[in-house]
């Protein structure tokens, strides 16, 4: 395969010997010189310098026979133009996007982003996982309704216990727990287990008070 | 009316003091707050320092209720993005954005967006100021 990665950071470099070493085509695109000329003592002619979201340079490396595009920025503009410019101008059959601000996944799904990564939240929840801190990871904004979603861990104070007897605070639901890898759908009498990804709908001032109880 | 500028250089700010002036309900969102110095004084509008592509800088600065979005920074990328969360997230339909770069915005006025490009502009005055057309042969 011929893969164009955007972005010499961390991620992007790694990647691109990964890729390499699995004998795919890759090309790794950089905007900044000085981080390009060190790259491509080490990597060669497989570093380019230029901005991936230039037209020019997408079309100067060949975005039309590329069979994947994965634009891992800091800068989620950089990363979506990157991706619909690759689709729009040269039909690159499949894009990916890291994303930065987890408020922007379901927004770059809509805009035809194929896959995305909401690196953000994974690190968050992993740091929660690590440290049994319980926090809620936003997934989806509307007004000032949010859908968050909530790992249940031992010290979590909902543990074995029924949605209907928690005290969920006004304008808040419990919809679904991810439970084995398999979406139940909460109801009043529903029991709270351990290792539940929780998926509930709250409104911003609601928040925390929903943390709590979680 | 209601409208919401993106961008308080100096053609946003110059839109905001007009349309101002002419009662529309402005306001503007710019992540420099120094840039809202270009507004009027009897600018009446209400001011949002924030990043364009923030969700929640947008609709404290009232996009729900907008009948016009103007995207008038100076960042091709974050004016196409904005533009996008605009009409996807708040579903407003009047939404002009600059692209400065030609080539993006002839592509994302195929995707719909309604896109003002100012080197284009540009160009269109010096062919007609020398008389030549504007069209290719």
């Amino acid at each position: 395969m011929y893969i164009i990665i955007i972005g010499a950071n961390k991620i992007g470099y790694n990647l691109a010997k990964a890729l390499v070493a699995e004998t795919h085509e890759v090309l790794l695109i950089e905007r900044n010189r000085s981080k390009y000329n060190i790259l491509a003592k080490e990597m060669g002619e497989a570093v380019f310098h230029g901005d991936g979201c230039e037209v020019g340079c997408l079309k100067y490396v060949g975005a039309s026979r590329a069979d994947l595009l994965i634009a891992v920025t800091g800068r989620d503009e950089q990363n979506l133009v990157s991706c619909q410019l690759a689709k729009l101008l040269f039909c690159v059959p499949k894009t990916l996007a890291v994303i930065n601000d987890p408020k922007n996944e379901e927004l770059f799904k809509s805009l035809g982003v194929d896959l995305t990564i909401n690196i953000t939240t994974h690190i968050s929840t992993l740091i929660g996982h690590r440290l049994n801190i319980d926090i809620l990871i936003p997934l989806l904004t509307f007004k000032n309704l949010e859908i968050v979603q909530a790992e249940i861990y031992e010290s979590s104070p909902a543990v074995n216990r029924q949605v209907k007897d928690l005290g969920l605070p006004p304008n808040s639901l419990l919809i679904a727990a991810i439970r084995n890898g398999e979406a139940i759908l909460l109801k009043g009498d529903s029991m709270i287990l351990v290792q539940d990804t929780v998926i509930a709908m709250t409104t911003r001032e609601t928040e925390s008070e929903l943390r709590k109880i979680l | 009316m209601k409208a919401v500028i993106l961008g308080c250089g100096r053609v946003g700010s110059m839109l905001a003091n007009l349309l101002s002036g002419q009662k529309w309900e402005v306001a503007v969102v710019d992540a420099n707050p120094d840039s809202f110095t270009g507004l009027d004084e009897t600018f009446s509008g209400h001011q949002v320092s924030g990043r364009i592509t923030d969700e929640e800088a947008l609709r404290e600065a009232g996009l729900d209720s907008a009948d016009l979005v103007v995207v008038l920074t100076s960042d091709d990328i974050a004016n196409l993005m904005a533009a996008q969360l605009v009409r996807q997230r708040f579903g407003r339909e009047k939404v002009l954005v600059r692209v400065r770069d030609p080539i993006k915005a002839g592509a994302y006025r195929d995707l719909g967006l309604q896109t003002i490009c100012p080197s284009e502009i540009e160009l269109g005055m010096i062919l007609k100021e020398l008389g030549l057309p504007s069209e290719k042969k």
